[in-house]
């Protein structure tokens, strides 16, 4: 039998390329919160005056603001205009392949219980090619916050139509007018399991990062959607909600029930252009705590016992 | 069976004849419990050090369905499942009719009487031995009405005719049984012993297999699929995701039960594209992770490993290959998955595909997948296939002491890191995982787009052609590293057989049959499939003839895949192609008797 022989011990754990000697790491309380300066890195490829640009200005604002330290910032995308929101920020990222963003970060959220994934995606990348996962990541409660700048419209590949475009709509795929009945997301989303279910626009900015840090708190599968307008294949679409276009800004009463799922489908019905805030906000035990537990259960009787002992049992069994 | 020596007598009066092997196919329906015998017989001729091989095929319907167990069973080297059964036990007239040309003449088939009735022009052919399997089965468990335990009685009778070592069958089976209802294990001793006690009429002798050489090492006895699950726990991996698909789930099951206990985790998707999603993302997060499938599975996860070979992100995937295209014939064997394993998906997308030969090579593959995968920081692809994993082997146990390795992130700070570095030694780079502190404030993003240096997007044509070519040479460097195979026999002759994955062992056999007819046979195994190792074409040189045997379809160029990958390659002639899709392992004979025909 051949096999090439490459010990372990040649191998660098996870393989750290650098040759030159590492800094001593500064004391996590002698540092100082990161300044928008440090977390932005390319300048963003959007038009000017799209909606993500908040988005992202508020991201930095939220990193500052939360004192995260630069090393622990993971930011994951799939693809679309909004998707190349990681090489916007100066931390760990990774823009991976069109709507598999939440898969991809349920791997790095599950493995890495220390780290706080954000994934920002469009509409497209989330209740269209990457349905399944939405859904699938909502029922398994992965603890992850999802920023969705939904634009109503395909912007990247210049306006098709957008599972959430409204019917009426005209795009280069539906010339006289989209049929298909929009998909709605935050009934998706209460439906589906999510445990915190916001809406926001990219206006209205303290609303946004306030609910944006309230996703950050949550312990689960935290889901933002956000009214993000894209001034080149659909402007205007979001006036309706923007006071300064004379359009109204209506948040969910502060009497509104976050845990009342039935309260919150009602407010998923509310006419154009619907209400602003907190939908629903349960707590249900994670996929990583079910996760973590099982682990727990399954050690409790080999403690300190080594991996390759705990598999020499199972080779004994097989003698 | 090889029945060449002594025969001796023992006290009961009949003959026992010394044997060196013996292949006993065992057919039935799939709830007869078939496959325990077969176990059973395997493991304990792993526990008599004596080499065994089983092969078995399973119906893909839900309840029931023909099926069969074959165990091959030597006290010398065995290769292959075998190509002739030297005793059938068979339950049903179905199975009978089914499998009897599968035993050599003058073999033995001892039949349920109750359910089986000898065709008249087989008796002169094979020696019948018809017991009453299941009413004997009933009478033995105290007549509960319900024949089953015929399997375990079964196993009784072949304990009697093979004279096998009664105190260790009977300690396998409180093994098995034992934790449960003890009225479970008594009712299997009792079938045991009722089928060992019965006198078979008609049979007036039995076999002993000659004692094996202790090799000192003990054995394990379990299925390749086992084999590579194990390896992956042993090779440090602890994240991995997958969706069910035969044959590969029983992988998956085994990772999700194990894993945990090793403070690890394996999560069962919504879907395939999920599962390598997730399994990437998990190595993103510092820790080589696992997903696999078998080939449909495989075709959607091809973007998703185009995007592993793009950002340059290790991950080992699994594809347990069965008869394909589309859902094709789910429980069959076959190697048509060399294509997509090494090509498949868009644009120019270097991974490695590594094919375990043996049960014992799918440990060790998986521990070198995944080392590969960490050093080149590349996707690594093992091609396991249906008669592999599902076939059970013995094989000396591992040290794994030694073996078992800690591949736990490092998140120590680094200065600086380009994740593309087009200055990197053979193109080598590696990855940091997030939780590494990058003192110069510059932090890579992994990315399918074609990136610079750092990881940021770009046009640039000739960024895109540097970074093709890094992708590129670093595998060229894996290929200068892999070891060059040996031939199987003389180094000179009139025709090499290459093989890869499972048809290692029957190309062996082939090799050593044709020797002993005369023929000038060699024989080469390629277990590295991408990227080929250095220097095969100075092998091929001492042969007038190259056929390359393998489980798939010749295509339209009538050159099977590895066979088409090699002329590809080495743009030689003389490399020929002997290709079969009929869902079954070789059988040595054919193998011989077509490359033979082809190269006359």
């Amino acid at each position: 039998m051949s096999t090439i022989a490459i010990p372990n011990e040649t191998l660098p754990r996870t393989g750290i390329a650098a040759t030159l000697p590492a800094p001593a790491p500064l004391a996590d309380a002698d540092r100082k919160p990161l300044t928008k300066k440090e977390t932005a890195a390319d300048h963003p490829t959007w038009c000017p005056g799209c909606g993500d640009f908040s988005v992202l200005a508020l991201y930095y604002k939220l990193i500052e603001k939360r004192k995260m330290l630069h090393e622990n910032i993971c930011t994951v995308a799939g693809i679309g205009c909004s998707s190349r929101f990681p090489y916007f920020v100066q931390a760990h990222g990774a823009h991976f392949i069109h709507g598999r963003a939440l898969a991809f970060a349920s791997g790095v959220s599950l493995s890495r219980p220390d780290l706080h994934v954000f994934v920002f995606g469009g509409d497209g990348d989330a209740f269209s090619i990457g349905g399944n996962h939405f859904t699938h990541t909502a029922r398994k409660n992965i603890k992850l916050t999802y920023v969705v700048m939904d634009n109503f419209v395909y912007g990247l590949t210049k306006k098709q139509t957008s599972p959430t475009s409204p019917i009426g709509f005209k795009s280069k795929t539906d010339v006289g007018g989209s049929t298909d009945r929009p998909v709605n997301p935050m009934k998706q989303a209460i439906s589906a399991g999510a445990t915190f279910v916001g809406r926001a626009t990219a206006t209205n900015l303290p609303h946004l990062l306030k609910l944006m840090e309230a996703a950050m708190d949550h312990d689960g599968f935290s889901f933002i959607e956000c009214l993000s307008e894209c001034i080149e294949f659909f402007p205007g679409a979001f006036d309706a909600a923007v006071p300064r276009k004379g359009g109204t800004f209506t948040e969910i009463p502060s009497e509104h029930d976050v845990t009342d799922e039935y309260a919150a489908y009602k407010l998923c019905d509310a006419p154009w252009p619907g209400v602003f805030g907190t939908f629903y906000k349960v707590d249900r035990a994670t996929k990583n705590a079910n996760e973590a537990k099982l682990i727990t259960d399954s050690r409790a009787k080999l403690a300190g016992v080594p991996d390759w002992q705990i598999l020499q049992r199972n080779f004994d069994r097989m003698k | 069976m090889s029945d060449n020596t002594s025969t001796a007598t023992t006290n009961d009066s009949s003959r026992t004849s010394a044997i060196t092997e013996s292949v006993i196919r065992i057919a039935g329906d799939s709830q007869d419990g078939i496959q325990a015998i077969g176990g059973f017989l395997a493991r304990l001729a792993g526990r008599s050090e004596q080499e065994v091989m089983t092969f078995m095929t399973i119906p893909s319907t839900i309840s029931g369905g023909p099926s069969i167990f074959q165990v091959r069973i030597g006290s010398g080297e065995v290769l292959s499942a075998g190509d002739e059964a030297d005793v059938l036990l068979c339950f049903y007239d179905h199975s009978y009719a089914n499998h009897i040309s599968s035993l050599k003449r003058g073999g033995i088939v001892l039949y349920d009487s109750d359910h089986v009735t000898p065709k008249e022009d087989m008796l002169s052919v094979y020696r019948h031995v018809g017991v009453a399997i299941s009413s004997l089965t009933v009478e033995a468990i105290g007549g509960t009405g319900r024949d089953k335990g015929k399997n375990i009685y079964a196993l009784g009778l072949i304990a009697r005719m093979f004279d096998l070592n009664v105190p260790k069958l009977t300690k396998l089976i409180e093994e098995r049984f034992g934790g449960k209802d003890p009225s479970i294990v008594t009712n299997a001793l009792n079938c045991f012993n009722g089928g060992y006690g019965h006198q078979i009429q008609g049979l007036i002798e039995s076999f002993r297999f000659e004692h094996a050489e202790k090799t000192g090492a003990p054995q394990v006895v379990m299925s390749g699929n086992e084999a590579l699950a194990y390896g992956i726990i042993a090779a440090g991996v602890r994240f991995g995701a997958g969706y069910p698909i035969t044959p590969w789930s029983e992988i998956m099951e085994l990772l999700r039960r194990e894993l945990p206990k090793y403070g690890g985790m394996f999560v069962q998707t919504e879907d395939e594209i999920a599962a390598i999603s997730m399994a990437i993302g998990g190595s993103y997060a510092g820790r080589v992770s696992v997903t696999g499938s078998s080939g449909p599975g495989i075709s959607l996860k091809t973007e998703a490993l185009g995007w592993a070979s793009m950002a340059e992100m290790p991950v080992v995937v699994i594809d347990v290959q069965r008869g394909g295209p589309s859902t094709g014939m789910p429980t069959n064997q076959e190697q048509s998955d060399l294509n997509i394993a090494c090509f498949g998906g868009h644009g120019d997308s270097p991974r490695v595909v590594l094919a375990p030969s043996s049960v014992e090579d799918c440990f060790y593959t998986a521990i070198e997948a995944v080392n590969i995968a960490r050093k080149f920081s590349t996707p690594v692809i093992i091609l396991s296939d249906q008669a592999i994993a599902t076939r059970i082997e013995a094989f000396p146990c591992p040290d794994l002491q030694n073996i078992c390795q800690d591949i736990s992130p490092d998140f120590t700070p680094v200065a600086d890191h380009k994740p593309y570095d087009l200055t990197a030694t053979d193109g080598v780079t590696r990855h940091i995982a997030p939780g590494t502190r990058v003192a110069s404030g510059k932090y890579p993003v992994a990315t399918g787009l074609e990136h610079d240096e750092l990881g940021h997007p770009t046009g640039s044509g000739k960024l895109h052609t540097q970074m093709n070519a890094k992708r590129r040479n670093k595998l060229r460097k894996l290929a200068s590293e892999l070891p060059v195979p040996k031939i199987y026999g003389a180094t000179e002759g009139h025709v090499l057989l290459v093989g890869w994955g499972s048809s290692k062992g029957p190309i062996e056999e082939a090799v050593k049959l044709g020797r002993s007819q005369g023929e000038a046979v060699s024989g080469l195994h390629i277990k590295y499939i991408n990227p080929l190792p250095n220097g095969l074409e100075n092998l091929f040189n001492g042969f007038t003839h190259v056929v390359v045997c393998e489980i798939n379809d010749e295509g339209l160029y009538g050159h099977g895949q590895l066979a088409s990958l090699l002329r590809s390659r080495y743009c030689d002639p003389r490399i020929k192609s002997v290709t079969k899709t009929d869902g079954l392992p070789w059988k040595v004979k054919d193998i011989l008797t077509r490359a033979l025909a082809l190269t006359k």
